[in-house]
């Protein structure tokens, strides 16, 4: 006796299942949104409740033109991701340069605002509650996008130096998601920071 | 289209073990600290959690040998302290998480058909953080007093309530190799649960569609998504607190006007959860062990999903019932009353499937059967008295009282710790290949059952009497005395039982029965394989077309899949009537 068929049916036609790397992005999200969220709570339970100065309104602006370009490198990242789909290897490149140049604007943005905030304002994480909810939840993202940054360099580096192969498309597709979620993440953080907050 | 799964594999090959040659320990502990294999992995996690089960237990021995007489001085207050902290952080993260995780990795690969885990490599890297969070723990004891000479162990409690965290009243470094180590272990347990989510969902073999799924992976599946959305908040939490205590911020510093509830609301956020994440698998072993000694399909699969599922959603709105003293305020106390309550509806549904499931069984007294039965009482009483912890006005009398201690203990001791130890007696045959000892196994059943009552039925008494729990000594005319007496006297006994255990596993382990690959004549994939498994688990993927792959096999003549419902048996009697 070495085998026995087991009754028949269930597997009709090709079993596919989900790509265990877009699963595991996904759930990466949901943990990491969850951080955000605590986060994004305490800036909105501690607006307003500073007990000295500087408040919001008077020493943040607006980063539009920063923010543009972050949620415009979303664009980017998802065309470069597509261009390998379709094995336009230089195509990837050119769109995974733009992305990391676009983010790394939203960075060097980011380091401007903070740099004026603590030498021209003197708001530092110790000065008071706006302080401390403002660069955690700022940081917090901005860490992310550190992250974000230095793992599309390395894909580009892979993409220039000819590593990376149109069968890669799906593991560049998991990294696009992740960059994806970083800049949802801000839509929400300069909502409540800029707008609510303000 | 015909299955098939190879008979040889079942019949397994018991010789493949003395063929390979006896290696060097440094080469066997090279092999153990480099695996990414998802069977060596899951015993790390098992006996890393053992051995923590072990230091915790001491810790709790220790207070209970202070307690059990009135102003003792066994040990000082500051080592008191100290001691139902790390028992507390222990017993939940270096104990609950990782023996659940252990079981996990270990069993799920294997019952869905794999190879492994979907990240071997991740799930490496997430059980040595883990560890790694745990020695770190312990290391205060070592490097706690820094510079500054205060207090050794964290002692702030394991929920570490503001401003007691603060630089001020907690200088030193405890509070920090607590944190540190909490987040440490939160990034552990994120990265396994990931890997669990991901395993569950794209490597199930051929056939094992979602509705096959056996109940073990599914309610892992609902326990690891609780991970995600627990874990965050906790995360968040700690690296706040870190922001306090290192940067100056003041999140949860009240005289810049921070907020002491707001470190509550984040850590019960977490905390409550978190009690589900624990339980749940517990429900997970009773899900494949009850049915298995009561020889029958497990009664009500779809109502045992859906109210599991209905459990993660509902523990994500219940955490400000351990905060009713703080006073929320009316709309807050009963909106969390209600939803306490709610929760305990797919519970109930839980507990009486798992009576249907016996309910005209064939029931087999086995060391395994006895902790699960035991569990299912057990389970009941916690969630009763759970019932009456809810209703606020009650709670304001009780809370922080020994009735809560004897409340959690008994959904920690007497539901997840029986079941942990239904699944070893259990699955040890199929991860050693011998069975555990019956003779002590039923010897460290009832002495444990015996020193659970003794401490944790009374335990309920000096809590309705008054006493307040994490209180150090207390005066002789309380009238606590004879209940603390009583409390200490089963611990002792609880102590006894754990070390028969011990030994067991330790004498099972060289003299115990060989098991073969299928002991108790079950019915899920683990059991197709050989006891240990192969490193690569199956020879041949297994294809299934129903819950019972094992019981298709075994009577091919009857399967299983002529009775449940879906495709399958649709495209059966499309085929038939054809």
């Amino acid at each position: 006796m070495s085998d026995i068929a087991v009754a028949p049916g269930g597997t009709d036609g090709a079993w596919t299942l989900p790509s265990r790397g877009t699963v595991g992005i996904l759930c990466l999200i949901l943990a990491e949104a969850s951080i955000f969220v605590i986060f994004v709570v305490a800036y909105i339970f501690y607006i307003g409740k500073s007990l000295t100065g500087p408040t919001p309104k008077e020493v943040l602006s607006l980063p539009i033109f920063t923010s543009i370009c972050l949620l415009s490198s979303s664009y980017t990242v998802h065309a470069a991701v597509s261009a390998l789909r379709r094995g336009q290897q230089r195509l990837c490149s050119l769109w995974l340069a733009a992305t990391v140049l676009l983010g790394g604007i939203f960075l060097a943005g980011t380091a401007h605002e903070w740099y004026d905030l603590i030498y021209n304002h003197g708001l530092t994480i110790q000065t008071n509650l706006f302080g401390t909810t403002f660069y955690s939840l700022v940081g917090l993202h901005a860490s992310h996008v550190v992250v974000g940054l230095i793992m599309l360099s390395l894909a580009l580096w892979f993409s220039v130096s000819g590593k990376m192969h149109h069968h890669h498309w799906e593991k560049l597709e998991v990294l696009s998601l992740y960059w994806h979620f970083v800049d949802g993440v801000w839509v929400v953080v300069f909502l409540v920071v800029y707008v609510l907050g303000r | 289209m015909a299955t098939h799964i190879p008979l040889d594999e079942i019949h397994g090959s018991q010789e493949m073990g003395e063929q390979t040659q006896r290696k060097l320990w440094l080469e066997v502990l090279h092999d153990w600290v480099t695996t990414v294999d998802h069977k060596k992995i899951g015993l790390m996690y098992i006996s890393y959690a053992l051995f923590f089960l072990l230091v915790a237990g001491f810790e709790a021995l220790l207070m209970r040998i202070q307690l059990a007489v009135p102003n003792n001085h066994f040990v000082s207050p500051e080592v008191f302290n100290g001691l139902f902290t790390m028992h507390g952080t222990t017993m939940v993260f270096f104990v609950g998480m990782p023996i659940l995780f252990g079981f996990g990795n270990y069993l799920i690969p294997l019952m869905i058909g794999a190879r492994d885990m979907a990240f071997p490599r991740l799930n490496a890297f997430s059980f040595w953080i883990s560890a790694f969070g745990g020695l770190l723990l312990y290391y205060s004891y070592i490097g706690g007093s820094g510079l500054y000479g205060a207090g050794s162990a964290p002692d702030v409690g394991w929920f570490a309530y503001a401003p007691l965290t603060a630089k001020v009243f907690s200088p030193g470094h405890s509070t920090d190799y607590w944190t540190l180590s909490l987040l440490l272990t939160g990034i552990g347990t994120i990265g396994t649960a990931l890997n669990i989510v991901a395993t569950i969902i794209s490597m199930r073999c051929p056939g094992m569609k979602m509705s096959r799924l056996p109940l073990l992976p599914w309610l892992y599946l609902v326990t690891s998504g609780l991970a995600f959305v627990a874990i965050g908040p906790l995360t968040a939490a700690q690296i706040m607190l870190m922001l306090d205590r290192y940067l100056g911020s003041h999140f949860f510093d009240t005289q810049a006007g921070g907020s002491a509830v707001l470190w509550m609301h984040f850590f019960w956020i977490f905390g409550h959860p978190e009690v589900y994440i624990l339980v749940l698998p517990a429900f997970a072993f009773a899900n494949e062990i009850i049915p298995v000694f009561s020889r029958k399909a497990i009664f009500g699969y779809p109502a045992m999903v859906a109210a599991s599922v209905g459990i993660g959603f509902v523990s994500l709105g219940v955490w400000a019932h351990h905060m009713f003293t703080v006073g929320l305020g009316a709309a807050e106390n009963t909106f969390f009353v209600l939803s306490t309550m709610v929760i305990a509806v797919p519970t109930g549904i839980k507990i009486f499937n798992w009576l249907a499931t016996l309910w005209g069984g064939k029931i087999q007294f086995t060391a395994s059967m006895l902790f699960a039965l035991a569990f299912l009482f057990q389970f009941l009483i916690a969630g009763l008295t759970g019932i009456m912890l809810s209703v606020a006005p009650f709670d304001w009398q009780l809370g922080n009282s020994y009735f809560v201690v004897a409340h959690f203990h008994y959904v920690l001791v007497g539901a997840i710790l029986f079941m942990v130890f239904s699944a070893f007696y259990f699955w040890y045959p199929k991860m050693t290949g011998r069975m555990l000892s019956e003779k002590l196994g039923k010897w460290h059943f009832w002495l444990f059952l015996i020193g659970f009552h003794l401490t944790f039925d009374f335990m309920h008494i000096p809590g309705l009497l008054g006493m307040p729990r994490r209180v150090y000594t207390y005066e002789a005319d309380r009238g606590w005395m004879i209940w603390n007496m009583i409390i200490s006297s089963g611990a002792v006994v609880q102590a006894v039982a754990t070390l028969l255990f011990v030994y067991n596993m330790v004498w099972s382990y060289f003299k115990g029965p060989l098991a073969g690959p299928d002991p108790w004549d079950a019915w899920t994939l683990e059991w197709t394989t050989t006891s240990p498994p192969p490193s690569y688990n199956f020879a041949e993927t297994p294809e299934v077309s129903s819950r019972r792959p094992l019981w298709d096999l075994k009577h091919p003549d009857d399967p299983d899949s002529d009775y449940e419902i879906g495709p399958s048996r649709r495209s059966r009697a499309k085929k038939e009537s054809q």
